[in-house]
């Protein structure tokens, strides 16, 4: 095993270690299940990934508040953006997207994942249309607008591009649609 | 009305000594004021009816919502808190909200200390076994074996110190 995927298990933190391949093996059964189900119709999948993660999200913050000892909202989106990407997808997955293409209103950025552990071993479907359709780790744009949801703020998220695709980076997009005001319950999709 | 609740809601029945430091009793509430959970720790603690635990739990919420107006100044970028504590000669009352508006509510007695980080704890057993159950649904009532048994366990160890 990869000296990267060893650090991955969190030897250093608290958090109760799981084989990091089980879960991509898991993750990677469940994207390829949905396109059986779904007929290999990939816009569905993307879909359902994305709200599978919304799901996850909206329990998930309260770990992350929990175990970060994470006690005042976040000053600002750059604020937020950081804690997503040094605090949050470390905690969960060890890894740290880098930050970048900040829009000039602070409202839209980049995440850069320069290593994606729900990604080893996937080669993407070569039926021409899943290279160009499916954004296989979708589930993390579900997580991140599920749990800002949470902490009130309305965001969108969608992947750019995808080195499976045979692009040269994985970028995430994340846009800041709104705060919200009222403490509304959600409901689960 | 509510703050004859409010008082007299853990109001021991039994005589405690002066320096014994006891959890009386946890509350959480949801974040439209719905009462999600309540349990006692100890034995002979006075009794709501279910019916009177929603409504406190409702009117708490309203309370706790006025409080977060109360601040004269305008704080710089922190929204203010609302209640955090409050305390009686019999009980002292610690209310932490999360930054997802859950809000738990922990009677104690008023010399126990480290309250905060009671909840603290309580609030990483409810991500847990509440949170990362799968068919919990939100904001529901929690009914969980598990999330009963870790909590009444870890009250009881700090209530026979």
């Amino acid at each position: 095993m990869s000296a990267a995927k060893a650090a991955r298990q969190g030897e250093e933190t608290k958090i109760d270690k799981v084989n990091a391949e089980l879960v991509t093996l898991t993750y990677g059964t469940i994207v390829a299940q949905l396109c059986k189900d779904y007929e290999s119709d990939y816009v569905e999948v993307n879909k359902q990934l994305d709200k599978m993660g919304y799901n996850i999200g909206l329990r998930l913050i309260e770990d992350y508040l929990a175990k970060s000892g994470t006690m005042r909202r976040c000053a600002n989106f750059k604020e937020t953006a950081e804690m997503i990407a040094k605090v949050g997808f470390k905690i969960f997955l060890n890894i740290s997207p880098t930050i970048s293409n900040w829009t000039t209103d602070s409202k839209q950025f980049s995440l850069i994942f320069d290593e994606n552990p729900l990604a080893d071993f996937v080669e993407l479907p070569d039926d021409g249309r899943a290279q160009e359709e499916l954004w296989f780790s979708n589930i993390f744009c579900g997580v991140l607008r599920g749990a800002l949801e949470m902490v009130q703020m309305q965001v969108e998220a969608h992947f750019t591009s995808d080195v499976l695709r045979g692009q040269e980076s994985t970028e995430m997009r994340v846009t800041l649609i709104r705060y919200i005001d009222d403490e509304m319950p959600v409901d689960d999709e | 009305m509510s703050s004859f609740y409010i008082l007299q809601i853990s109001f021991p029945t039994v005589d405690t000594p002066q320096i014994c430091t006891v959890v009386y009793a946890l509350i959480i509430i949801n974040k439209a004021g719905g009462l999600v959970y309540q349990r006692d720790f100890t034995e002979g603690l006075n009794k709501l009816s279910v019916n009177d635990y929603l409504v406190l739990a409702g009117t708490f919420h309203g309370v706790h919502a006025i409080t977060t107006r109360l601040n004269p100044l305008h704080p710089p970028n922190e929204p203010p808190s609302g209640i955090e504590v409050m305390e009686t000669e019999h009980f002292r009352l610690q209310c932490f909200q999360t930054l997802t508006g859950t809000k738990f509510l922990l009677f104690t007695e008023p010399f126990q200390p480290n309250t905060d980080k009671i909840v603290a704890r309580i609030y990483e057993l409810y991500a847990d076994y509440v949170m990362k159950n799968p068919f919990y649904s939100l904001e529901m009532p929690i009914r969980s074996e598990g999330w009963e048994r870790r909590l009444v366990r870890e009250m009881r160890v700090l209530n026979s110190r």
